[in-house]
């Protein structure tokens, strides 16, 4: 007996359908599985034998041939178990007919029949909804996830043995109360996020009042920042409280960000959409293939994982160089493409980076009562981060040692959602201006539109110039400045750049002694 | 006024037995036997000081050595030292800046520029000045090299002047030898809990002359001469120079026309580096609101502030 069942599987961020095609015949008696898979596949025959044994249905010592198609396309992960479980009982006769038709099986099956969470299911889910599927079981755990997409039914099943039931079951309410379909009300989500206080707040950094004007800047630009400090100063807790000034994801954002989460396996302890930014902080000894995604069936990296969100890079100088010159292009170009043997993978990586490094080896420069470095040695440090990364960061601010008599008593300082609705502002100026022009944030902006979008007065030319002398900008920071000086503009509601934005913004620049 | 043997910009050897041979090397303990020059050797019938000190100065010490350097200068004073980063290197070149005459005394043969850094310096020495070395063309810089050569900085000195010095700091080895060759040593005092003065105020207390003014140092330096009875310079730039009184504090190096926003916090800036947040805090209560941060800048682009590193400001020590 021959059937047909559905499962799907991932190429990068988005899925394909897989149809697993099952076939028992008379013969002498085996179960091969075909179709470019790779071992994890493969060992799905001895987890389906014995977990239909478990649950009382033995395998016929028959022939059986399992073919997952596209055979040209290589097969990863453990997803599939349920769909050829499936395939099986209906090729046996074990459940009626047709009843697998429309709909999509994924899951890891246990020795004892449970249901182990699957990677990739809200891409899957919508995939399997655009190709006009209309129902998914998936595992309980990712149900929430599978769930989002709403033009189809997502049921979540724990056991095989509730799946067999459900499709034995031909009365709608009793397959309903079997494996409930899962709902999730997107609205009341995202309403409750937006009113949710993130833990994280502003107003626990105390002092610190030019790194926090600065990150105020870099969030409203979409800006790449350099924090620069002894160690304790509060780079590393200015950093974390940056998502939470950001404005909240919209529902396009959090699908994107939730997909690369669900691809990467991230999800399956019952979450739905993702409604906080990312945040991501690798250490420095983080590899190549970690940090910007990789595998013969590539995964994403980290800064695929701060989608969306801030890619916090701490002791920035420590990393190893190879893997920060890879960051480049992705920073640059908001994906990454990773290319393999069997062909190219695009993840989205549209992330803010944040990067902290102390200003010398012993932390203390410039205040040279405390350092001991030479100037040479300085110099060294500072080299040691590539120069094309730095050219990437339009703010750097240096943050000094903490005045312990700010950190007591009560002088708390703005909160996180003050900021906010500065940035949103902010924003919402970015958003009128860019109106299809393909640029969304002031840190976008390319040399050739610097005239356009970030137009100076006589007076304003005047003091870039003498900015420009003074300072021994290159014509890199120079735009740098301006970019800069749009988005203090935007946020203050100034329509025109002034001399004040232009002054702050140069206060912010990246200094000599780092860049060129 | 320049006393050359070779062509310009030709390396020459002059042998201690020469007329030529600076007078003062000849009397002090391990004369050199030889000195390979660039440029002009030091005039022996006017008087000379080594200006020395950290190589990682503040900006206090670059402040005070190019007041010094300059001062040295426009009073005929030849600045002898040795070339190397930060005091030595600061000194030489506002020396040179004002029209003085500076020598380089180098740890290495004088055709190689070290520190490379200071290649400005070299370039402008040997046009200018003098650069000299006891050890062959070609030779390396090496550690050990170093000391040695500083007895020819002091040597070639009637006066040694520390700006800024460690605890520990190679300056002390040129202090050792100018005591044994009998030269004053000078200290320019620091407050006691910068590390970087340490050194100067340790010798301060050993009994060294504290430097406070140019001019007494000047007085001084004419006494030296004339106690050596050799013959006093005929110009008069000495007596001239002197007259002109700027004192070596902050407010010598004042520029007129600050806005008022700008004089508050020019006030508050000193020669070591502080943080915005902390220029601010220290505001009077009625400039607590101003934007610092732009002022500073706009200072900056004056040349009435200077930014050591991002955020850090201080009063520029080099103009």
């Amino acid at each position: 007996m021959y059937c047909t069942v559905f499962s799907g599987a991932l190429c990068g961020v988005s899925a394909y359908l897989v149809s697993v095609e099952v076939d028992i015949d008379r013969g002498l008696p085996a179960f091969s599985m075909v179709g470019s898979l790779s071992s994890e596949v493969r060992e799905s025959r001895e987890r389906v034998a014995v977990a239909l044994k478990n649950v009382g249905l033995d395998m016929p010592p028959e022939r059986i041939t399992v073919n997952l198609s596209p055979g040209d396309k290589r097969k990863e992960g453990t997803a599939f178990d349920l769909s050829i479980a499936v395939g099986i009982l209906e090729a046996l006769g074990k459940i009626p007919k047709g009843v697998t038709k429309d709909v999509l099986f994924l899951g890891e099956l246990g020795l004892n029949g449970e249901l182990k969470m699957a990677r990739g299911v809200l891409p899957i889910v919508r995939e399997a909804a655009a190709c006009g599927m209309k129902e998914c079981i998936v595992p309980k755990s990712n149900v929430k996830e599978g769930a989002v997409i709403q033009d189809i039914r997502v049921r979540g099943a724990e056991h095989i043995r509730d799946v067999i039931a459900f499709l034995r079951e031909t009365d709608a309410e009793r397959r309903e109360e079997i494996l409930p379909s899962e709902y999730i009300d997107i609205d009341s989500l995202f309403s409750d996020a937006a009113n949710e206080e993130p833990d994280l707040d502003f107003s626990q950094v105390r002092g610190q009042e030019s790194a926090k004007r600065a990150a105020e800047i870099a969030a409203a630009g979409f800006h790449n920042m350099l924090l620069l400090g002894p160690p304790g100063a509060g780079k590393s807790m200015i950093a974390k409280r940056i998502p939470g000034i950001l404005p909240p994801l919209n529902i396009e954002e959090s699908l994107e960000v939730t997909t690369v989460l669900s691809v990467a396996g991230l999800l399956g302890g019952g979450e739905t959409l993702v409604t906080k930014r990312p945040f991501q902080s690798p250490h420095h000894s983080v590899s190549l293939a970690a940090l910007i995604g990789g595998g013969t069936n590539p995964r994403p990296g980290l800064v695929s994982l701060s989608h969306r969100g801030v890619l916090f890079l701490d002791e920035l100088p420590e990393f190893q160089r190879v893997v920060l010159d890879s960051l480049r292009q992705p920073i640059e170009e908001h994906r990454i493409l990773i290319s393999r043997a069997n062909g190219n993978v695009i993840f989205p990586c549209d992330c803010m980076m944040i990067c902290a490094m102390n200003p010398c080896p012993c932390g203390f420069y410039p205040d040279r009562g405390k350092c001991k470095c030479s100037e040479t040695r300085v110099k060294q440090y500072l080299g040691k981060v590539s120069g094309p990364i730095l050219d990437r960061i339009d703010l750097c601010v240096e943050l000094q040692p903490v005045d312990p008599s700010s950190l007591r008593g009560d002088n708390r300082s703005e909160s996180s959602a003050q900021i906010r609705s500065r940035i949103m502002a902010a924003r919402e100026r970015q958003r009128k201006r860019f109106d299809r022009t393909g640029y969304r944030f002031n840190s976008d902006i390319e040399a050739s539109d610097m005239e356009r979008f970030c137009h100076l007065g006589k007076a304003e030319a005047a003091l870039m110039d003498q900015l420009y002398q003074s300072l021994g900008l290159s014509a890199r920071a120079y735009h740098r400045i301006l970019k800069v000086a749009r988005t203090i503009a935007d946020l203050e509601g100034a329509e025109e750049i002034c001399e004040e934005h232009l002054l702050e913004a140069a206060f912010f620049r990246p200094t000599s002694g780092l860049v060129g | 006024m320049r006393q050359t043997v070779g062509q310009s910009g030709q390396i020459y050897q002059i042998f201690a037995e020469s007329e030529h041979f600076p007078k003062r090397l000849l009397e002090i303990p391990g004369v050199p036997k030889s000195l390979y020059v660039i440029g002009a050797l030091p005039q022996d019938d006017l008087p000379s000081v080594a200006i020395i000190g950290a190589r990682d100065c503040t900006e206090y010490g670059k402040h005070v050595a190019r007041h010094l350097g300059q001062r040295m200068a426009q009073a005929g004073v030849q600045v002898i030292s040795g070339m190397a980063r930060g005091i030595d290197g600061i000194s030489q070149m506002a020396a040179l800046e004002s029209k003085g005459m500076s020598f380089g005394v180098l740890g290495c043969g004088v055709d190689i520029c070290y520190p490379s850094q200071n290649r400005p310096l070299y370039d402008l020495l040997v046009q200018k000045g003098g650069i000299l070395s006891e050890y062959p063309p070609g030779t390396a810089p090496k550690a050990n090299l170093f000391p040695p050569r500083n007895r020819i900085v002091s040597g070639l000195s009637d006066v040694v002047i520390v700006v800024e010095a460690r605890e520990k700091s190679g300056t002390l080895i040129t202090v050792d030898m100018a005591l044994e060759q009998g030269r004053d040593v000078y200290v320019v005092p620091g407050r006691i809990t910068d590390p970087l003065s340490v050194g100067c105020n340790r010798l301060a207390k050993c009994g060294a002359g504290l430097f406070l003014d140019a001019d007494d140092l000047l007085e001084e330096l004419w006494e030296i001469h004339d106690k050596k009875t050799i013959k006093q310079p005929k110009n008069t730039r000495l007596q001239e120079a002197t007259r002109v009184v700027t004192a070596c504090t902050k407010e010598g190096t004042k520029m007129l026309f600050l806005k008022p926003e700008e004089e508050a916090i020019w006030q508050v800036l000193d020669y070591y580096p502080q943080s915005v947040d902390e220029i601010q805090k220290k505001l009077p209560e009625s400039f607590r609101e101003l934007p610092v941060r732009t002022i500073l800048m706009r200072m900056c682009m004056e040349k009435h502030a200077v930014c050591v590193s991002s955020g850090f400001f201080c009063i520029p020590g080099e103009a």
